[in-house]
Order: C-alpha cells, then structure tokens, then sequence
C-alpha cells in the first residue's frame, strides 16, 4: 500500500498537489476569521463587565503594567523569531528551522509563565474569576488567548518532530506555514489585550 | 468516591415509570440496531464500508440517518407535549411538571441541533460536491470529524435519558434559571455540552463547505453557473462560520458560570444575564437562515425540474439569498424586544425584521414565476414545495406582525410565537429537506422512493400541521403562554384538542415515511433509477450513476451553462465516452475521525459528570489522533485507470439497456432535450 502511493505522489501532475495545499491555506485562514469572531465576542463581553466588579478590585488595582509589558515583548519578540524560521524555511535549511523553532517556543513558554504567574497572583490575592462579573470577563478573555498560545506550543513541539523526522517536506513545510499564520494571529490578539484590557486599566 | 464524578448509582433513572420507560426504549433501540447489524453479519460492512468511510457522499447519506432517527425522537417529545396539553386542563395531566420540562427543552434541542442540521449537512454532503463537478469535499478528514461530533452530540442528549436528566431550561437555556443556583443537577450541563460539541463540529462543515465550494469547482463552473442549492450552502456556509462561534461563547460562559464559579449571567456579583440572550441570538437567528437557507436551495431545484422550466430569475435568487445571509446579523434583537431596549433600538431592529422579509418575498415570487406556464409534474417533491409556498406566506406575514415592538410586547412568549415559527420551520425547513431527501434519494440508492406513499405522508404532514399550529395562533391571541404542563382557563381546552388531533395527523405523516422506506426497498427492481437522471435533470448531480461511483466523475465535466447537465444533454454531450480514464486519487478510509468523535462524546459525558480525569484523558486522544493523522504519509489510494474503464463500461452497458429518458412515459413529460440541429 505505502508502494501504490509512492509511486502515485510520483505521477502525480505537481499542478494538482500546490491546490491542494492552497485549499489548506485558504481554510486556515476562514478557521482564524471565525476564531476572530470568538475573540471579539470575548472583548465585547469584557467591556461589557468593565464596570461590574461587585465592589471587588478593578483592573487599576489588579494590573500591572511592567509585566504586561513583559509578556509583550516576549510574544512578539516569539513572532520575530518564527518569521526568522520561516525564512530558513524558504531557504531549505532545516538546522536554522530548528533553532528558531526551539527559540519560540522558549519565549512562548516564558510568556505563559509570566501569564501563570499573573493569575495565581490574582486568585491568591482574592481576585479569581468567580470575585466578579468584571474578572470573569478578564480570565476568559486573557485566558482564552493563553490557552490559544499553550496549543500554539503544542504544535511547535509536534512540528519540531516533524522537522527532525520527516525533514522539510512539502506536507510539514505547509503545516509550518498555516503555524506561522496562527501564531501570528495571536500576537495581533494579544496587542489588542494590551491595548483594551491593561493599558486602560492601569491608565 | 469521587473517582466518577458525580456520577452514582442514583442517577439511573427509576424515579418515574415514565422515564425509566424512556430510558428502556432508547436502549432498547440501541441494541436492536446492533442486533440487526449481528444478524446480517454486516459489523464488518459497517465498520470499514461507512464508519471509516470519507467519501462525502457515505458521510451524507450518515448524516440523514441521524437526522431521521432524531426526528422520531423529537416527535415523540412534541406527541407527549400535545397530549398534556390537551388533557390538562385543571388537571394534571400525566407528565409531572419537571418531566414536562425537560419534554420541551430536549423538542427544541432536537429538532433545531440533531434534526435539522444533520438532514442539511446530510443533503449538502451528498449533492453539493455532485453540483460542483468535483470528486469530494476541500477536507474529507474534517468532514468525517463533524459528523462524529454532530453525532457525539445526538448521543449526549439521548444518554441524558437513561443516565441523569435533560435540562428544564428550554432549548435556549436562558439564565439565571439555567445558572447552577437555581438548577443545579446535571440536565443543564448535558444540553451544553451536545450543543457545544456538535456546535464545533458545525463551524468545521461551515468551512469544508465553503472552501469546497471557492476551491473545488470543475472548469467552466463560475460562481454565477453555480445551481442554486450550492449558491444556498455558500450563503449557509458564511452564517456557520461566523454565527456559531456566538453559540460557543455563550456556551462556554455558561459552563463557566456552572462549573467553576464564574459570574457572566448570575443574578449577583456582577453578572448580567442579558449578555447571554444577545450572544445566543446572534447566533440564534443567523442559525433560523443557516437551516433555511439550503431548504430554499432544494425548493429551487425541484421547482425548475418539475416544471420543465429554467429557474425563473435566477441572478435575482442569488441576490436574494446573499442579502438574506447580510440582514441575517441585523436582526437578533427580535427575539427580545421586551428586554427593555430604548424605542429607538427595538424600532432599528423591528424595521430590520421586516426588510429581512423583502429578499424572502423576492424569492417566492420567482418560485411562483418558474411554475407559470410550465409543465408541472405533481412528484411528493413537488407536493411539498407547494405546500411550503401557501404555509410558508402565512407564517412570514405572522413574523411581520411580530416584528412590530408594541406588537411583540403583547405576544412575546405566548404560543402565537411557537406557531409562528412552527409556520415558517415546518413548512420552511423541515418540507424542503423532506423534498430534498425525495428528490435525491434515487441519487443515493439507485432506486427511487415509492411516490403513493410520499404524496400520502405530504397530505398528512401538511393537514397535521395545520391542525396543530393555527389553534396555537389563536390560542396567543387568547393569551396562553407558552410550555403550560396544565391550566385552568376552560375557553383554551377545544384548541389544544384540535392540536392534538393535528400532532395525531402529522404522526400518520411519519407512518407514512416509514412505510414509503419499507415498501420502496421492498420494491427496488421496479423503480431502479438506470440512467442516474431520475427526474430529467438540470444539474451536474444527475451527470453520475445513482449510485455515484466512489470517484463521481470519471473525467471532470466541462461546465459552458448555467443548468450545466441540461445543457450538455442538449448538446448531446452527456453520456459521451472519453477515449481514455485516467487515475483517480481519493482519500483512504480512517479510523481516526471516528476515535476523535468518540473522544468527544465520552469527553462531554465527563464535563456532565465532572469526571476530570476521564476529559483529560480524551483530550489527550484528540491530540494524539490528530498527530498521527498529521504523520501518515499514505492517507489517500489510488484507483488505477482499468479500474475506473472497469466501472465506466458496466455503467454505459447500463445505460443502454436503459430507456433514453426515465421521465418520458411520465403523462405530463414535456419533452427531452433535443441535441443541437436534431429537430
């Protein structure tokens, strides 16, 4: 059987293999428009329970701003460092990958313990997400990009292994590619957090 | 002890003769299918013919399946609901009020999450890439995932039956009531938990759908060459993907809200229950289009075949359809005008109701043209569009009644607002996936449905229907509520009598899709469908054997026409053979989506029941699924070329033995069409 396909991958018109992955593309990003859509549901409702903090802390109390700051740098510094992994990626060498790929994955994993560390903080202190209507709103929104990052790890992990086992074919290096958009996309999430949720916040 | 959660031995539903009478049925049914899958000795077929299956069109014909099955389930609900209410007046009845409760909510779960859309995205799966001229949908592997979720989901709700309860929330699940303060047993979190499921699997379809659709098209198939059931499913398409994530949210907050202490819709603490209502009808009301939509696609089709006529209007259609999709966002309000909004909001989306109206009236006036002066063909098809037309008008004139706020305040919640959308989702919806699965059955099977049988149950149904909805709009008027387990007004008794005697009819209507099933596969060799095109057909589905040969087309069609199948039997070119086939790549079977829609079941089940360890457990077998789906190398076969000449010469060996045009015997039959320069 693993014959029969080789060999069918072989007289394959390459033509009919590239729409294929532009289909996979093209879904990808319809996947992140509607994962959008679950995300500024997500803001509406925090702006919404802006004010509804049952007389519990409000994010002036809560936030701060040096460690939001920190968890910026880290991801979109992690962004910078997956584009210098896509351009190995097009240049066909496959250690550089690697690297970068590991360097990401170093800053998304700081960005989530900073994160983690953010809300232990807040839930030891007494400001967890069932302390008010407006905290809920913050941990599922914050929390639902972390969880978005955590799985965003996952897979760099996963494509790592791909990288090593299967090497730069072309099934990984569109997988790779899809990654990139989806890691992207959450750095464009988190700078809107910044700028809706801590930077208000704290101002 | 708290290994299983809350789960304990209490939980088997032997408080009440009735549930527990339930319980028994449903597994009763469950292991008479295995019993007959045993008996046939089809396990096998089963397993590696449909459940490992990706072609589109197994996965479709699945879909229906479940669909029909859920229907059965739904009715029985609404059966028990008309027979309450037509005895219980001061009087009990026989359904306590918390089991009549959960009657309601699981009627509307049902028929909205596990009936219609499984029967739609069945319909689509199996004719939409047929339309296209395409071989299977863009992501066959994702399109067998959302039916096991979907699937997933149906069962969550039917275990609710003999494990724990269903909610008492309604289908809406409205807080506070539906918060754990005020309901907290296990009832709330199965809804959930189906609706979230399937609701997962549903915005996967959305996009399969619409990527197929951008992406998988035969040459010469332009957008504006689309038939207009594909044009329908684009339009669904979008609302999927961008209205379902609102159910999500909604959902997950109130899971939050339940399970772990959050404060998004509680009464206290800063929670504000109204986010909840907006975010379910922003998706709740684009949801009313996504399962009407593709119904309005299959009236279009059917109405142009058996009139004998091309579509009237059609780029008006196409029209009509994308500003239905756009308005389908402005409209969420309506649902609850009497939330107190300023009389400038309740007039902006009052207004915007009624426009929603224009495009809808658009459309059936094109239907209504498309008939006139055509040779109409009285096939149950048939019968159900014309019946949707005369229904369909009354309950859409209702609905701009009850898009006037001052209108609505004195209606809202009374039973004139369940018969205006049993008016439009009956008749709308539920006559058009009835007329689809009539009209397409023969493309499935290879042999057509008994036409005694279906014009019977489009009798009973549409009499049913209105005997059991107009009372109910009187009944509003006379200002009874809505889900009354009993009453004491005496003037409301003889309508709910008459509902009843309707609900009766419309079960007679039901008998008779059984009865059409049984006595059509009885009687298959005398209505084989031969040549693939049944009704004398417009669209590239009726080009294909019936049933589709794995690979649909064995050379992609070129598409020059709108009603692109017509115009190549016009030219003649339809049944042309190719001078040689070539090979056909298309996915292997897999076990994996059917692993990670189980995961997913088992994993709602231990959300219900709090057994963490065990959702854990099956996130960790989606994930590792989906990684070994994302190793192998070898996920598609190869169908060699003599194989293919092999299909394709028994299939024209058919074909002559085969009347030229299994429509022509047909007493109103207008004529083939002819090849170019034949008359």
């Amino acid at each position: 059987m693993t014959a029969a396909s080789a060999t069918m991958t072989d007289i394959a018109p390459p033509s009919e293999g590239a729409e294929k992955y532009e289909e996979k593309a093209f879904g990808f990003w319809i996947y992140l428009m509607s994962d959008g859509v679950i995300f500024a549901l997500l803001f509406a409702t925090y702006v919404v329970m802006l004010g509804n903090t049952a007389g519990g802390p409000t994010g002036k109390e809560l936030f701060s701003l040096e460690r939001a700051a920190g968890e910026t740098a880290l991801l979109l510094l992690s962004s910078t460092t997956f584009g210098f992994a896509a351009v190995a990626l097009a240049a066909a060498d496959r250690s550089r990958v690697l690297l970068w790929l590991v360097v990401t994955v170093a800053l998304g994993a700081g960005f989530i313990f900073l994160e983690f560390g953010e809300f232990s903080g807040m839930i030891a202190q007494g400001a967890g997400p069932d302390r008010s209507g407006f905290l809920s709103g913050f941990f599922t929104l914050v929390g639902t990009h972390g969880l978005h990052v955590s799985i965003g790890i996952l897979w760099i992990l996963v494509m790592i292994g791909q990288v090593l086992i299967k090497g730069l074919t072309r099934p990984v290096a569109s997988r790779l590619a899809r990654l990139g958009l989806f890691w992207h996309f959450l750095d464009i999430i988190w700078v809107v957090i910044f700028s809706v949720v801590y930077l208000p916040g704290v101002l | 002890m708290d290994f299983f959660g809350r789960l304990t031995i209490d939980s088997l539903p032997f408080y009440s003769l009735i549930a527990a009478s339930g319980a028994g049925v449903t597994v009763l049914g469950a292991l008479s299918v295995m019993a007959v899958i045993t008996y046939f000795g089809a396990w096998r077929l089963v397993v590696f013919g449909w459940v490992t299956s990706l072609d589109h069109k197994k996965i479709g014909i699945m879909y229906i399946m479940v669909a029909l099955v859920m229907l059965m389930r739904g009715f029985i609900d609404a059966a028990m609901m008309r027979s309450q209410q037509a005895i219980a007046f001061n009087s009990d009845g026989y359904l306590p009020p918390g089991h009549f409760d959960q009657i309601f909510s699981s009627h509307g779960t049902i028929m909205i999450f596990f009936m219609a859309m499984p029967f739609l995205s069945g319909l689509i799966n199996l004719i939409m890439p047929q339309q296209l001229g395409s071989r299977d949908v863009a992501f066959p592997f994702m399109n067998s995932i959302s039916l096991w979720f979907t699937t997933a989901g149906a069962g969550l709700v039917l275990i609710s039956l003999v494990i724990g309860k269903f909610s008492t929330a309604g289908w809406t699940g409205y807080p506070p009531y539906s918060g754990s303060e005020y309901t907290p047993g296990v009832g709330v979190d199965y809804w959930l938990w189906a609706v979230l499921i399937s609701g997962i699997g549903s915005t996967m379809t959305g996009i399969n759908f619409l990527v197929t659709i951008i992406k998988c098209r035969a040459p010469g198939m332009t957008l504006l060459r689309l038939p207009l059931f594909t044009w329908t499913v684009l339009v669904t398409s979008v609302l999927m993907i961008f209205a379902f994530p609102a159910l999500t949210v909604a959902c997950v907050m109130l899971a939050l809200d339940r399970t772990a202490g959050f404060h998004f819709f509680t009464n206290a603490m800063g929670g504000n229950m109204m986010n909840y209502i907006n975010l379910f009808w922003l998706w709740g009301h684009p949801e009313v289009y996504i399962l009407i939509l593709p119904a309005f696609g299959v009236f279009s089709e059917v109405v142009a075949v058996f009139s004998q006529k091309r579509l009237f209007g059609y780029i008006s259609l196409v029209l009509a359809t994308c500003a239905i999709g756009l308005l389908s966002f402005t409209v969420w309000l309506h649902h609850f005008f009497t939330m107190g909004s300023s009389a400038n909001v309740n007039s902006f989306f009052g207004i915007m109701t009624t426009i929603i109206a224009v495009p809808t009236g658009v459309k059936v006036f094109d239907w209504l043209l498309t008939m006139y002066r055509g040779r109409i063909i009285f096939k149950p098809p048939m019968l159900y569009t014309i019946g949707f037309l005369v229904t369909f008008c009354i309950g859409g004139l209702s609905g701009v009644l009850l898009a006037m706020p001052p209108v609505d305040y004195l209606m809202h919640n009374t039973t004139f607002l369940i018969a205006h959308f049993h008016n439009m989702i009956i008749p709308g919806v539920l006559f058009g996936y009835l007329a689809g699965y009539m009209f397409w059955f023969p493309k499935a099977f290879g042999f057509k449905l008994n036409e005694k049988w279906g014009a019977w149950s489009f009798w009973c149904w549409i009499i049913g229907f209105y005997l059991a909805f107009m009372p109910l709009y009187v009944l509003g008027l006379l200002g009874m509520p809505r889900r009354m387990e009993h009453y004491e007004i005496a003037a409301w008794q003889p309508h709910l009598i008459v509902a009843a005697i309707g609900a009766f009819i419309i079960l007679l209507g039901i008998v008779c899709l059984i009865v059409q099933l049984v006595v059509s596969i009885r009687d298959r060799q005398q209505a084989l469908d031969l040549t693939g095109d049944p009704w004398n057909g417009r669209s590239l589905e009726w080009l294909t054997s019936s049933p589709p040969a794995p690979y649909n087309f064995a050379l992609v069609p070129q598409v020059q026409s709108i009603d692109a199948f017509w115009d190549m039997k016009q030219r003649g070119v339809a049944y042309e053979r190719p001078d040689r086939y070539v090979d056909i790549t298309l996915p292997k079977n897999t076990f994996l989506s059917a692993v990670i829609g189980g995961a997913g079941f088992v994993f709602g089940f231990a959300m219900v029941w709090w057994i963490w360890w065990l959702a854990l457990l099956c996130l960790a077998t989606i994930f590792v699924a989906i990684v070994i789906r994302a190793s192998q190398n070898d996920t598609d076969m190869v169908i060699p070329a003599a194989e293919v000449k092999a299909i394709e010469d028994a299939r024209f060996a058919q074909l002559a033995k085969a009347p030229k045009n299994e429509m022509a015997d047909d007493p109103g039959f207008a004529g083939q069409p002819l090849p170019e320069g034949a008359a």
